[in-house]
């Protein structure tokens, strides 16, 4: 067993048996799915977009290569300086290159996954920048040095009152557990650091090939500021993040916020086209937009599960995922959690150290059906299964199901194998739930429904 | 009346309800046959291959599903009381076998499969069975069946028609946490999932869980018995069949 998988056993069994946890989320998610329902109602349909939205990030996937020739064309025009990255080690380097030549200290950051992916805070404070994280929710989990516990609700495990209880251990002001007496303490802190910051980095929501755009979406204006007042900013993104047009955003900037958070429209959306122009008077004076590859393009070649590359971190299919609400997203022990990160992490982290989490799955399709843009997830979640099972089998667990597939296509055996399972039914309750129990996975919290003597078969025969 | 299109109906019964829930399989023999169709089932089919298939073993999977095609080969309808089962033969067999010389096999036999509610309200145009059932009941949509499937009509539809019967709908539509072989290799989520199910079930006030599904149903009673909880549970076509 690898130390991943170990790992999410021992963190699920702990969360799981968490029944503060469990209420917790299903209480934020239930409140969720209220305001959700009610902002996909106001779509004409909600399926026709759906199918829309597949479409066009099909095109985009698809036709990767030209989008993102065209997307750095125009970014560059307007003297953007574009980087490739090809893996997060590199994207890292990248970024600690500019901040030397600028001569930078510190960074403020607005929220971005990918940042976490390439574990960039890390890396800069290694070489001793200081990064400090402006979007409220990463603030609050970077003040207590863990990773987001969603990628859209960063902080969503804690309660008013752990919050209150952390800004006073770590700020030294907290007046009460009021959301916004609390949001109003964030804010003074990170004014400051915003004015004294030496660059900006952020993510981006979608880039637009047609204009050369980043749009960025985000409902605290911290983006922006972070875009705005130093005067370097960077950004980092995934190259999957392209849409072919410009026009695309009036679907998918409603889509995302809809789907991620029960918003019409989430309340600042901005799309960034270059730094300062000449004539202009605000904006960053230069601009490095940092594409990442981190094994993307080992995802676009599976056509199977190409379609992974359609996300747009919504975060629909954690929040009407039974799993996650369940195990929490810090026992996945990935950047992306949920159905999601079940699906890609093997292909970005490796299949066999990660098939984990494909199994760790009812394959409910819950997430499919939430999908925005139609990922196959549960399916792929079956492929990934597949594919971990034919490079790498399962000594005990193939011999097993070649020992089931010998009673199942043998009627005798079949015959015999529950006429064993109804003689041995009173051996079953005396050892139930111990370490001499077989079927102790099952019975340490659930009974075996009592096994009657005549199974159907019996029943049929016996009327001919 | 319900003598025209009489049809030789191939009854698929899973493993779970051939073991385990007998009276599962046995009503919907009588239903079927009350309805004026004859009924067939093939002693030799034992399972469908899905926990192979759901683990990744698809290999395996195919020397279960392979001989289980050539024996519905000439079914006219093949009729599951399980949205499980049914979305294997209906949606995955055609998967499987894509690309082996039992591909249209599969596809033909796909086509002609049916979940037993769907098959019921769909396919013979019944909804009213002339059954009677005085208890405040609740119902559990089996993933495969909801989604896979797309049934959710169809026994709402049949239990609406049902004399005495108080139905009342679960909150929230989620899994039970069954999953197959995923309730033994995660039983912590498993269970935790089925937990969620049962607190969801006894908020309504229900005597009764039905569903469509015995291997769900098979979890829920499961936690149920654990707890001691006198809720109980029944496979749907054992609450039409109480006349």
């Amino acid at each position: 067993m690898s130390s991943f998988v170990s790992q999410f056993k021992t963190l699920a069994g702990e969360k799981t048996r968490d029944l503060r946890h469990r209420q917790v989320i299903r209480t934020a998610l239930r409140s969720y799915e209220v305001v959700r329902d009610k902002r996909k109602a106001a779509f004409q349909s909600w399926e026709f977009a759906r199918q829309a939205a597949a479409e066009t990030k099909w095109e985009a996937v698809n036709h990767l290569d030209t989008h993102l020739e065209a997307l750095v064309a125009k970014l560059e025009a307007r003297g953007t300086k574009v980087h490739w990255a090809s893996t997060g080690a590199q994207a890292c380097a990248i970024i600690a290159q500019i901040l030397r030549d600028q001569k930078a200290h510190s960074i403020i950051k607005s929220k971005a996954m990918t940042s976490e992916e390439i574990h960039l805070n890390h890396a800069l404070e290694q070489e001793g920048f200081t990064v400090v994280e402006s979007d409220l929710g990463e603030f609050i989990v970077q003040l207590r040095h863990e990773p987001p516990y969603h990628i859209v609700f960063p902080s969503m495990h804690l309660t008013r009152g752990e919050i209150q209880d952390l800004f006073q251990k770590e700020l030294g002001d907290a007046p009460s557990d009021s959301p916004e007496e609390l949001t109003m303490v964030a804010r003074r802190v990170m004014r400051q650091k915003y004015l004294t910051a030496d660059v900006g980095f952020t993510g981006a929501n979608f880039a637009i090939a047609e204009t050369g755009m980043i749009s960025i979406t985000e409902n605290e204006g911290n983006a922006r500021l972070t875009a705005a007042l130093p005067k370097t900013m960077i950004t980092l993104l995934g190259i999957e993040k392209i849409l072919p047009r410009f026009a695309d955003l009036a679907l998918f900037l409603p889509m995302l916020a809809t789907a991620g958070a029960g918003q019409p429209m989430t309340c600042y959306n901005t799309m960034y086209s270059g730094p300062r122009q000449p004539g202009e008077c605000d904006g960053p004076e230069a601009w490095h937009v940092v594409l990442l590859d981190n094994r993307r393009t080992e995802l676009l070649a599976d056509a199977e599960q190409r379609d992974a590359l359609h996300c747009i971190r919504c975060g629909a299919c954690l929040n009407v995922c039974p799993i996650f609400r369940n195990v929490g997203g810090h026992t996945y022990g990935t950047t992306y959690s949920g159905p999601v990160g079940s699906v890609i992490t093997p292909h970005l982290r490796g299949l066999q150290d990660w098939k984990h989490l494909s199994n760790a799955s009812s394959l409910c399709g819950a997430c499919t059906e939430a999908c925005p843009v139609k990922i196959d997830l549960h399916h792929h979640l079956l492929q990934n299964r597949r594919n971990a099972s034919v490079s790498e089998p399962a000594f005990f667990e193939r011999l097993a199901y070649k020992l089931f597939s010998i009673v199942a296509n043998e009627p005798k055996f079949w015959s015999l194998a529950k006429k064993l399972g109804w003689l041995t039914q009173p051996l079953q309750k005396a050892v139930k739930g111990s370490a001499l129990d077989p079927a102790k996975a099952w019975t340490k919290t659930r009974d075996l429904p009592p096994m009657p003597k005549e199974s159907f078969k019996d029943w049929w025969r016996n009327r001919k | 009346m319900f003598r025209r299109n009489r049809m030789t109906i191939t009854l698929f019964i899973p493993c779970f309800i051939d073991a385990l829930f007998p009276r599962a399989g046995i009503s919907m023999v009588e239903i079927l046959e009350r309805l004026g169709h004859s009924v067939v089932c093939p002693e030799a089919i034992a399972c469908c291959g899905q926990p192979p298939f759901n683990s990744g073993y698809w290999e395996e999977a195919r020397t279960i599903a392979g001989p289980v095609l050539e024996k519905l080969a000439d079914a006219e309808a093949v009729v599951i009381g399980s949205g499980s089962c049914g979305a294997m033969l209906k949606n995955f067999y055609p998967e499987l076998f894509a690309n082996t010389p039992q591909a249209e096999l599969a596809k033909k036999v796909s086509a002609r499969t049916w979940e037993f509610s769907d098959f019921l309200v769909s396919k013979l145009g019944v909804t009213d069975l002339g059954a009677k059932f005085p208890h405040k009941v609740t119902f559990h949509d089996g993933c495969h069946g909801l989604r896979e499937l797309g049934i959710k009509a169809a026994p709402r539809a049949l239990l609406g028609k049902v004399r005495g019967l108080e139905f009342v709908e679960l909150m929230e539509e989620s899994c039970c946490g069954f999953g197959g072989t995923f309730s033994a290799k995660f039983p912590m989520i498993s269970t935790a999932m089925g937990e969620v199910k049962c607190a969801a079930a006894a908020e309504t006030g229900a005597d009764y869980i039905i569903s469509n599904d015995s291997s769900c149903l098979m979890h829920i009673q499961g936690l149920l018995s654990r707890q001691g909880s006198p809720i109980k549970t029944i496979h749907l076509a054992e609450v039409l069949n109480q006349q």
